[in-house]
């Protein structure tokens, strides 16, 4: 066994060698007008040969670790315990359920801004993850290109309240309802295509609005962005030290209380939480609507979906609008928290991260891609001394999570429709 | 009474014409068997019955109603049902949850209706009733596509190569639910390799050969048919 591989481990380091020395071993540097190659210290050549030693020990003994590797789930409490009952788990659930919205409505007012702030980003990236899990988990539609319905929700909040001064509420259900139409008119042209190429479609089609923001510059700013986005009012009364729009009150004066910059944030951050329970809420809803089992009768088959009756183009588009819809949801938000858009905030990556995390979490399964949601958010901003090796982390947890748990985090349990027998 | 006819019917794959004028009648309560070598185009005559791809010329009527142009989920909505090639049941659902789907666009009363029904023709299913469909063997996950198409009550019921990789036995259960389908009024169009067996259940049979209809006569005659005796019953 170790024999067999000795020749492929030997070639690994090789590799490594090949790989790390051109970057790490050899420096560019500029004198004067001249750029010189220079080499680098010993220590860099002798952490390339480590690097190259390890490569070559693991590959020699890859089975027998590998093997380690993957016994290693039966250390995973979930795995192990008996399957309950199920409806005292659906019970149970729910209890938990209740008890986490509870505490996290009354958690922002004993921690930090800075926490409550990144909570509600969490926040925002659940209703995104939702949003995503309907069209990849359910509907099996592999949509690289999300975060173009995230921008045009937060685009939308921003132009309208720039040119037409409409407040958080009003933009709120325009831009989820503008985010929707936008992934049905996108959706119709990429209807046929699967896999792969739907992929590299909807890929393209996230490129196309961020450059079209990018580029409209008489309308969106272009990179300069969009700024002075206002706040979310509470029936009325503003958040800020002074009232903006004539009309409204102060939140601080109302109450006759001292002002305080985090009245703002804990009341946007309950915004994001009451819209990421509906977005919960309503996606549980129709997965469980004959237009949820239709979504899992095409990703399961599409050719016997078909077959017995069901439109292709009605249960695809149906997938794309609703996912569109709550990412325009979030995007509001973000707009609104952030108070400045620009078509950086909506890059490639984010549509990366947000799949990953509904892959992560289990495609399919609500809770698996809120704990995804919150782990991928949070564990950034816990090791921001290494955030050099970010993306590095990331990339291994994601290879680690793939050998463990392939399925994700919590995997979908399939909820068994019954009807009511009634002979 | 005609309960699906084919007139002339030309289907093209991209430049490829894969049919060449084929015309074909089913009546209502018949078992009309097709049967052909592979690649003679059975398959895509049932798909074009289906819309999926539209016949190029010729026209297709059911029950006397033109749906040669109609979207596919609209004929598959009109009272018949496809069992399609390879079973291709839902894997991951259970085989209940697989029923469902079959009645989808079905009154609650309705599917609970027909499931008993379907568990009568197939006990085996019902003893399966909470299992992933994926996990059966092939027999029972044919009894469960016929079972599903059965879900929406068609008035007819095609079925595209039922016994495709299955035990003989299985076989022969399998034609003999076909047999007990018809005796309950339901028009059946059969799709066959399985030439023999086919023909000795049908009414009538279609021979086709390389997109044309070549044959066309009672299934006894055609098992008597020399010619189709050495090209399909093995001399």
């Amino acid at each position: 066994m170790v024999k067999n591989n000795l020749g492929h481990a030997a070639f690994c380091a090789i590799v490594t060698v090949i790989i790390s020395f051109p970057i790490l071993g050899l420096n560019l540097e500029a004198r004067g007008v001249n750029i010189t190659l220079t080499g680098a210290s010993t220590s860099t050549y002798v952490a390339i040969l480590v690097a190259a030693a390890t490569v070559f020990v693991f590959q020699t003994f890859r089975d027998s670790l590998m093997g380690l590797l993957r016994k290693a789930p039966k250390l995973n409490p979930i795995s192990r315990k008996q399957p309950m009952e199920r409806s005292r788990r659906v019970k149970l659930e729910s209890w938990i359920i209740t008890g986490i919205v509870i505490f996290a409505l009354f958690w922002p007012f004993f921690v930090s801004r800075g926490s409550v702030d990144l909570a509600t980003l969490v926040l925002i990236y659940i209703m995104l993850a939702l949003g995503l899990n309907v069209v990849v988990g359910l509907a099996g539609l592999l949509d690289l290109g999300y975060v173009a319905f995230y921008a045009v929700g937060a685009y939308t909040f921003a132009l309208l309240s720039e040119y037409m001064n409409i407040s958080f509420w009003m933009a709120l259900p325009i831009g989820a309802l503008l985010a929707g139409i936008t992934g049905m008119i996108l959706g119709f042209p990429v209807l046929r295509l699967r896999g792969d190429y739907l992929a590299i479609v909807t890929l393209g089609f996230g490129e196309i609005i961020r450059i079209l923001l990018n580029n409209w510059t008489s309308l969106t700013g272009g990179p300069n962005g969009i700024g002075g986005i206002p706040d979310p009012t509470l029936f009325g009364m503003e958040f800020g030290r002074r009232v903006k729009v004539e009309g409204n009150t102060s939140f601080h004066e109302t109450f006759g209380i001292a002002y305080s910059g985090e009245h703002k944030v804990i009341f946007l951050y309950l915004i994001a939480l009451v819209l990421a329970v509906i977005t919960a809420l309503i996606i549980r809803r129709f997965m469980r609507m004959p237009v949820g089992r239709a979504w899992e009768a095409l990703r399961e088959d599409e050719i016997a979906a078909r077959s017995l009756g069901l439109s292709r183009t009605a249960v695809k588009l149906s997938a794309f609008t609703i996912g569109a819809f709550f990412a325009g949801f979030a995007g509001t938000v973000f707009a609104s928290k952030q108070g400045f858009i620009s078509p950086e905030s909506f890059v490639f990556l984010e549509s990366a991260i947000i799949l990953a995390i509904v892959v992560l979490g289990g495609m399919g399964s609500q809770l698996g891609v809120i704990l995804a949601a919150i782990a991928v958010t949070i564990l950034p901003e816990l090791a921001r001394e290494f955030s050099e090796y970010r993306m590095l982390i990331f990339g291994a947890a994601m290879v680690l999570m793939m050998v463990w748990r392939p399925q994700g985090l919590l995997p979908m349990r399939r909820t068994h429709i019954k009807l009511n027998r009634q002979e | 009474m005609s309960m699906l006819s084919v007139e002339d019917v030309h289907t093209h794959y991209g430049k490829i014409e894969a049919l060449h004028g084929v015309s074909v009648e089913v009546n209502k309560g018949e078992i009309v068997s097709l049967i052909g070598a592979n690649g003679a185009g059975k398959t895509t005559l049932l798909m074009t019955v289906c819309g999926n791809p539209q016949a190029s010329s010729g026209r297709i009527f059911l029950q006397g109603k033109e749906i040669t142009r109609d979207p596919t989920a609209q004929i598959m909505r009109s009272g018949i049902a496809i069992v399609p090639e390879g079973r291709r049941v839902f894997s991951g659902l259970t085989v209940e949850e697989n029923l469902h789907m079959g009645g989808f666009f079905n009154s609650k009363t309705e599917i609970r209706k027909s499931q008993a029904h379907v568990y009568e023709l197939f006990p085996r299913l019902k003893e399966r009733e909470n299992q992933r469909a994926g996990t059966m063997s092939g027999g029972e996950q044919q009894m469960l596509a016929i079972g599903r198409a059965l879900m929406s009550r068609p008035t007819m019921i095609i079925l595209d190569e039922p016994s495709l990789g299955l035990a003989p036995l299985v076989i022969k259960q399998i034609f003999e639910i076909i047999g007990q389908l018809r005796d309950e009024g339901i028009t059946v169009f059969l799709v066959e390799q399985n030439a023999h067996q086919a023909l000795h259940l049908a009414d009538r049979g279609y021979v086709l050969e390389t997109g044309k209809i070549r044959l066309h006569d009672t299934g006894r005659n055609l098992l008597n048919n020399p010619d189709v005796q050495s090209a399909y019953l093995g001399g």
